[in-house]
């Protein structure tokens, strides 16, 4: 019982992450419709950005994630503006390939100007681990858990309340309808963009601090258990992107402890393939019928 | 094939033409080791990109898989000439390698070609990656380090022959029934399957063929560099094998061709640069798709039956 608890505690603080990556992807899936294979980087970019920040300049725990959420905001509006909105009319497919260039190009570009290397991620936080009857929960878990469920909420509340996000609603619905009322399109996207990779660049320096090492290939495997996660909570519903997460988290550790590992990357893409077949339209997602 | 058959007579005379002036220019020295090594690779990846363009470009389904398959094939190969060190062995692996990724290619095209767009590209992708951790994990195959000192069997002449073969298979593919099947199931699935077409069947066919090429292309790989590891086949293989296809053009053999050969020149003129080789490369994929989604031949295709007919027509006018 106590692994079991153990395994969950693990799963969590894992899936807090993949579930604040897997919030940028189905937001921007929800709103035009593409899937931002460069979403993984710009995750890299924000650990790459805390170890930064940490060692040069010092910063604290708490601005350096900040200031990692402002430097995913600003890439991921750059990307936007300049790969993806000349492409907003065009086939799906080019704008997928478009995507895994980008992705391509800042994995790359990262690598050619840092080195390929895996870097240690400075500790500025020291890891103090609780027993609860059994049951070892470190700080940094916990820290992860708490910083991600606030975001979560934040999110929420700026998609639910604000005027900014009734118009990102507004726009994944119909949008050429949210046009004519009034909303700038370019804007909403931008700003979707904004929030999705500020969420992005939070997740890359809570995985420094969770596993300790960062290099500029880390963001693509995550990036794409996220898009799994997102795919199982439904594409295009925010909830399900957070519970997607933690489903994902929870099945990979699982995986782990009963000594399947090595497959545990074989598992997630095993479930991704048998959601998609079926039940494409996720836990929360809505079902569309296709029309001639 | 009948109707076409005095061109494929054409074009073989121009391949065997090529054949022995690449070998005279080898025997006289004009082609060192060092451009040979360069051919081959072009000739590999002209394989892969070709099947890729036929999964791709004519049936319309967006595959993300195919470095596993190339995978497949070159652990058959070097499994295999591990204990058969003969020509003939090379080529019963080649032939098992590509019996097993058409196996493979059947368990992951049934379900997920009835995924669309960009899901299938994710699913193909996530099956490829399936593929590579199996690989990773088993012992005969190595585990993560990989298999070294593979038995030299496919040089240069091989790779060449293997290079007609399949784009011979590949093109007179698409220019028969079946070609027409699938070409009209990429432009559209309803109307396709209106006209009585088996829409299903089709892409698989596509899927399948481009499958057995990749898996050719990976036993000559595995062959010629003698050293193969799982990492070699991720997903950044797939993505270099589609910026060939997407550079020379979705649905063109002849610009899948180009695209190989300026990529494979351009390689070599780049060594030195290491990463920023890709970085050029993935600038250059954005720019493409921003500019010329069509890539640099678009649909064009060099054909000798179209000249054939240019000059038939300019004799009967003379008449």
């Amino acid at each position: 019982m106590q692994t079991v608890f153990q395994q969950i505690i693990n799963g969590l603080s894992l899936g807090s992450i993949y579930a604040l990556l897997a919030l940028g992807y189905t937001m921007v899936y929800g709103i035009i419709k593409l899937i931002n294979f460069a979403h993984g980087d710009i995750y890299m970019l924000g650990a790459f950005w805390g170890y930064y920040v940490i060692n040069v300049w010092h910063f604290n725990f708490i601005s350096a994630l900040l200031s990692a959420m402002l430097v995913g905001a600003a890439s991921g509006v750059i990307i936007e503006y300049f790969a993806y909105r000349p492409l907003r009319h065009s086939p799906r497919i080019t704008a997928l390939i478009t995507a895994i260039g980008v992705s391509f190009f800042l994995e790359n570009g990262m690598s050619y100007l840092f080195s390929s290397n895996t870097r240690d991620f400075p500790q500025i936080i020291k890891q103090v681990n609780y027993n609860l009857g059994g049951v070892l929960i470190s700080n940094i878990q916990i820290l992860i858990l708490v910083t991600a469920c606030i975001l979560m909420v934040l999110l929420q509340l700026i998609i639910k309340k604000t005027k900014m996000g009734r118009a990102m609603r507004a726009v994944s619905v119909d949008p050429d309808a949210a046009e004519l009322v009034g909303i700038n399109i370019n804007w909403t996207i931008s700003f979707t963009f904004a929030l999705g990779s500020a969420l992005a660049g939070a997740a890359g320096v809570l995985i420094g601090l969770y596993y300790n090492s960062i290099d500029p290939l880390m963001g693509m495997t995550p990036g794409i258990k996220a898009f799994v996660a997102a795919v199982l909570g439904g594409i295009g519903s925010v909830p399900g992107a957070s519970v997607g997460g933690f489903l994902i988290g929870i099945l990979e550790t699982f995986f782990q402890s009963i000594g399947l590992s090595a497959y545990k990357d074989a598992v997630v893409y095993f479930v991704l393939i048998v959601i998609l077949l079926i039940m494409p339209a996720g836990i929360f997602g809505k079902n569309t019928k296709e029309k001639v | 094939m009948k109707t076409n058959f005095k061109y494929n007579i054409i074009w073989f005379i121009i391949m065997v033409a090529g054949f022995y002036l690449m070998n005279t220019l080898i025997l006289v020295g004009v082609i060192n080791t060092f451009i040979e090594n360069m051919l081959v690779t072009i000739g590999i990846n002209i394989i892969l990109a070709t099947g890729l363009n036929l999964i791709i470009g004519f049936a319309g389904q967006f595959s993300l898989g195919h470095a596993g398959f190339m995978a497949i094939g070159a652990y058959a190969t070097a499994i295999i000439t591990q204990t058969a060190t003969t020509p003939v062995g090379f080529y019963l692996s080649v032939f098992a390698g590509i019996v097993v990724s058409i196996i493979a290619a059947l368990i992951v095209g049934i379900p997920t070609l009835r995924l669309r767009g960009d899901y299938l590209a994710i699913a193909t992708m996530g099956a490829a990656e399936i593929i590579r951790i199996i690989i990773n994990n088993m012992k005969i195959t190595g585990g993560a380090a990989g298999i070294f000192n593979i038995p030299q069997l496919a040089s240069w002449p091989t790779v060449y022959i293997m290079v007609c073969v399949t784009t011979i298979i590949i093109v007179n593919f698409i220019h028969s029934r079946g070609g027409r099947a699938v070409t009209s199931v990429r432009e559209d699935e309803i109307a396709a399957e209106a006209m009585g077409i088996n829409i299903f069947k089709w892409k698989l066919a596509a899927f399948v063929l481009g499958a057995a090429t990749a898996a050719v292309a990976g036993s000559l790989h595995a062959s010629f560099l003698q050293t193969i590891s799982p990492n070699d086949f991720g997903i950044m293989e797939s993505i270099s094998i589609l910026i060939i296809v997407v550079l020379g053009g979705v649905g063109s053999i002849t610009g899948t061709f180009v695209a190989a050969i300026v990529l494979g020149v351009l390689d070599t003129v780049l060594q030195d640069f290491g990463a920023l080789r890709m970085v050029i490369y993935a600038v250059a994929l954005v720019l493409i798709m921003i500019f010329k989604p069509s890539g640099i031949l678009g649909t064009w295709e060099f054909s000798i039956k179209r000249i054939f007919n240019r000059f038939k027509r300019k004799e009967r006018v003379e008449q």
